[in-house]
C-alpha cells in the first residue's frame, strides 16, 4: 500500500531519485535512534516551520514540544492513538484553538515567515488563508450556492459570484453532481457530497493551506475514496495537512507522515501529546525510525 | 444461585420449561395501571377545563352580539360601554388600537434589547458571566408584574418622562406603560432566543470561523439564521405576553374604560382589551347586564388574537425549523 505514493502526484514535488535516496539513506540507521527530520524536508519550501510548540487547557499541558516542517505541496497527514494531541496540534495551525476559552500555544509557529502568534496577527486574517475542514461535514443551513458563496462574501472577494461558485464546485468535483440543484438546501445531500461541498467551501476563499481533521471518519469508502483523490488534485495547488485515524489512509495519500503518541509518564491523569516521529510517509511505514513507531503502524499498539 | 448460568432458572409460579412470560396481576402491574388513570386525569383536566373556559366565554360573547352588531364592536371608533343611556357605546377599536400601541412600543424596547442581549450571552460573553447572567435574566421574566406597574407609577412618569417631556404627560399615560411592558417581556425574549442560538451546534460556528470569519459575522450570518425559528418564538411569546398584560397597562396606562375615540398620543392614557376586563370584573356591573356580557366579548377577541398570534409562529417556526443530527 506505501508504494501508492509514488503516484504522478508526488513525483511533481519531490523528484523520484531524491525520495529514494533519503529513504535507502535511512536504511542503515538503526530504528532506535532518536526521531530525525525530514530529510527531503531541505528541497522544498517549508510553508509552516513549528518549534517547541506546546499547548495547554487551561494551564494543563496537552501537547509538548512539537518541532515540524510542514512542506508547500505536499500532504502531510498526523497519525496516532486517541488523546495524542494531533487534532490540537492541527488546529494550532490557524489558531482554532483561540476559541476555546483557557487554551493556550507556546513556542513558535512560523508560516511564510511570519510568527503566527505574534501580538499584531489577527487569528481571523490567519484563517482566511489557512482553511479548515471538519471531522463531521458541517454545510450551513443554507443553499448549496450560498454555503460556497458565504466565504467570498464574508473576506469581500470581487469578481462574478457564480464563477467562484461554479470554480470551487468544480475544484472539489462536486460541480456535475450539484450544478441543477444549486438553490437547494445542502442538508439534502449525502454526507459524502456535504464533505465534498465543506472542502469546495473552504476553497472558494482561495486559501494557501488546508487544514483537514479526520475529514472522511463520517464516510463511507467510497465517499472516502473521492475524498482522497481530490486531496491528491489539490495538493498541485495546495497545501494539506489532514489528520486521521486511518493509517491506510495515511500511506495512500501523503508524502509525509508525523506521528504522534500518549505520553504518560507522568500518571493517567497527566497525559501528554508528543511528537514521536515526522518522516517521508514510505518510511514511517515501512522502516520507521522509533520502536513506538513501529508497534503503531504495525498494530501492535493503538 | 445453584446452576450453570446457561440453564434458565425455573420461573417462579410458571409452567413448561421456559422463564414465565405471562401477566400476573402482581401489585407492581396494578400500580403501573394506576398511574397511567392518574396521568391520564391530570392531562384531561387541563383539557376540559380550558374548553369549559371557552365554552363560557362564547356563551356570554353570544348574548353580547344579540345586543350589539359586530361591525359597530369590532369598527365603532367610541368604547364607553359604562355610560348610561345614548352616551353609551361598544365600538372596540380604541381599546383595540391602545393593546397594539402600548404593545408595539413594548416590542420596539424588547426586541433590539433582547435579541443583542441575546447574542452577547450566546456568542460573547464568557462563560463565567453567562453563569450568572443567565439565572438572573431567568428571575427578572419572573417578577410579579405589580411590581412593574408599581415603578412605572411613582417612577417613570414622574421621574422621567415628565422631566423629558413636559407636565402634559398625563398620570396613565401609553408610553410608560409601553416601556414597562418592554422591560417586562424582555427577560423572557432575551432568554428564549438565547436558548436557541446556543443550541446551534458548534461545528456550524467553527465552519464559518475556519473560513476567516470574525465573531460578528458568525453570530449574525450563521448563529441567527440557523436559530431564526427559535428566535421567531421567542417574539411572538414576547408579544403574547405583552398583549395579555394586566396590572402593569392598569396602573401605568389607563383602564380602558372610557375612551370616546383613538387615542394617538403616546403621552395620553388609553388602555388595553386586559385592563379593561380587570377593571369591570372588579368594578360594579350587575351579572347579566350589557357591561358584564362586554367583559366576555372583549375576552374572546383577546383569546382570538392570542389564538391566531400562536398559531402564526407555529407555522414559521416550522417553516425555519432546522434539524441537526
Amino acid at each position: 500500500m506505501p508504494e501508492k505514493t509514488d503516484t504522478a502526484e508526488s513525483q511533481i514535488t519531490k523528484p523520484m531519485d531524491e525520495q529514494s535516496a533519503s529513504s535507502s539513506a535511512h536504511h542503515e540507521v538503526s530504528p532506535h535512534l532518536e526521531p530525525k527530520p525530514a530529510e527531503a524536508a531541505a528541497s522544498t519550501e517549508a510553508i509552516f516551520d513549528c518549534k517547541g510548540v506546546d499547548v495547554l487547557y487551561s494551564g494543563k499541558l496537552a501537547v509538548a514540544d512539537v518541532d515540524a516542517p510542514i512542506m508547500k505541496n505536499e500532504i502531510t497527514a498526523l497519525i496516532g492513538p486517541s488523546g495524542c494531541g494531533k487534532s490540537t496540534f492541527l488546529r494550532c495551525l490557524n489558531r482554532m484553538n483561540d476559541l476555546i476559552p483557557g487554551a493556550e500555544v507556546r513556542g513558535s509557529i512560523v508560516y511564510h515567515g511570519q510568527d503566527l502568534y505574534a501580538k499584531d496577527v489577527d487569528p481571523v486574517q490567519v484563517r482566511k488563508h489557512i482553511g479548515m475542514v471538519f471531522q463531521k461535514p458541517n454545510p450551513f443551513p443554507k443553499s448549496v450556492y450560498e454555503n460556497i458563496a458565504f466565504g467570498p462574501k464574508v473576506v469581500g472577494m470581487k469578481g462574478d459570484m457564480d464563477e467562484i461558485v461554479e470554480s470551487a464546485l468544480r475544484r472539489a468535483s462536486l460541480w456535475d453532481d450539484v450544478k441543477d440543484r444549486l438553490k437547494d438546501n445542502a442538508f439534502g445531500m449525502s454526507g459524502g457530497q456535504q464533505q465534498r461541498l465543506c472542502i469546495a467551501r473552504a476553497l472558494a476563499v482561495q486559501p494557501d493551506v488546508l487544514l483537514m481533521d479526520e475529514p472522511c471518519s463520517a464516510l463511507d469508502p467510497i465517499s472516502t475514496n473521492r475524498i482522497e483523490d481530490l486531496m491528491l488534485e489539490l495538493k498541485e495547488d495546495f497545501s494539506i495537512v489532514i489528520v486521521t485515524h486511518n493509517m491506510q489512509q495515511a500511506a495512500r495519500v501523503s508524502d509525509k507522515t508525523a506521528f504522534f503518541t500518549v505520553d504518560m509518564t507522568g500518571g493517567e491523569s497527566n497525559r501528554v501529546g508528543r511528537l514521536v516521529e515526522h518522516d517521508i510517509t514510505e518510511k514511517i511505514f515501512t522502516q520507521p525510525s522509533d520502536k513506538r513507531t513501529e508497534e503503531y503502524v504495525t498494530g501492535k499498539f493503538g | 444461585m445453584a446452576g450453570t448460568p446457561n440453564t434458565p432458572q425455573p420461573a417462579m409460579g410458571g409452567g413448561g420449561s421456559g422463564p414465565n412470560l405471562l401477566r400476573t396481576r402482581s401489585p407492581r402491574a396494578i400500580g403501573e395501571g394506576a398511574i397511567r388513570v392518574s396521568l391520564f386525569v391530570a392531562a384531561a383536566i387541563s383539557v376540559i377545563t380550558t374548553t369549559l373556559i371557552v365554552l363560557s366565554l362564547l356563551r356570554e360573547t353570544v348574548a353580547f352580539f344579540g345586543d350589539v352588531g359586530a361591525t359597530e364592536f369590532l369598527f365603532g371608533t367610541k368604547w364607553t360601554p359604562q355610560l348610561a343611556g345614548d352616551q353609551q357605546s361598544f365600538g372596540m377599536l380604541p381599546v383595540l388600537v391602545g393593546t397594539l400601541y402600548i404593545t408595539g412600543i413594548a416590542m420596539l424596547v424588547a426586541v433590539p434589547l433582547g435579541l443583542l442581549a441575546a447574542i452577547y450571552l450566546a456568542e460573547y460573553a464568557p462563560e463565567r458571566v453567562r453563569k450568572i447572567v443567565k439565572p438572573i435574566l431567568e428571575v427578572l421574566a419572573g417578577v410579579p408584574t405589580i411590581v412593574f406597574g408599581f415603578f412605572a407609577l411613582t417612577f417613570i412618569t414622574p421621574e422621567l418622562l415628565r422631566p423629558l417631556l413636559g407636565p402634559e404627560v398625563q398620570q396613565s399615560n401609553q408610553l410608560a406603560a409601553g416601556l414597562l411592558v418592554g422591560l417586562l417581556v424582555l427577560p423572557t425574549v432575551a432568554s428564549v432566543a438565547e436558548d436557541a442560538m446556543t443550541a446551534v451546534p458548534y461545528s456550524l460556528r467553527e465552519g464559518a470561523f475556519g473560513m476567516g470569519a470574525s465573531r460578528l459575522i458568525v453570530s449574525l450570518r450563521v448563529v441567527f439564521p440557523a436559530a431564526l425559528s427559535g428566535i421567531i418564538a421567542a417574539l411572538v411569546l414576547g408579544a403574547s405576553r405583552a398583549i395579555g398584560e394586566t396590572l402593569v397597562i392598569l396602573l401605568a396606562g389607563g383602564s380602558g374604560q372610557l375612551l370616546p375615540q383613538v387615542v394617538t398620543s403616546p403621552t395620553d392614557a388609553s388602555g388595553s382589551m386586559a385592563a379593561f376586563i380587570a377593571s369591570t370584573a372588579t368594578g360594579d356591573a350587575p351579572t347579566g347586564s350589557i357591561e358584564f356580557e362586554t367583559i366576555f366579548a372583549v375576552g374572546f377577541t383577546l383569546f382570538v388574537i392570542c389564538l391566531v398570534l400562536n398559531l402564526l409562529s407555529i407555522r414559521l417556526v416550522g417553516k425555519y425549523r432546522q434539524v441537526y443530527e
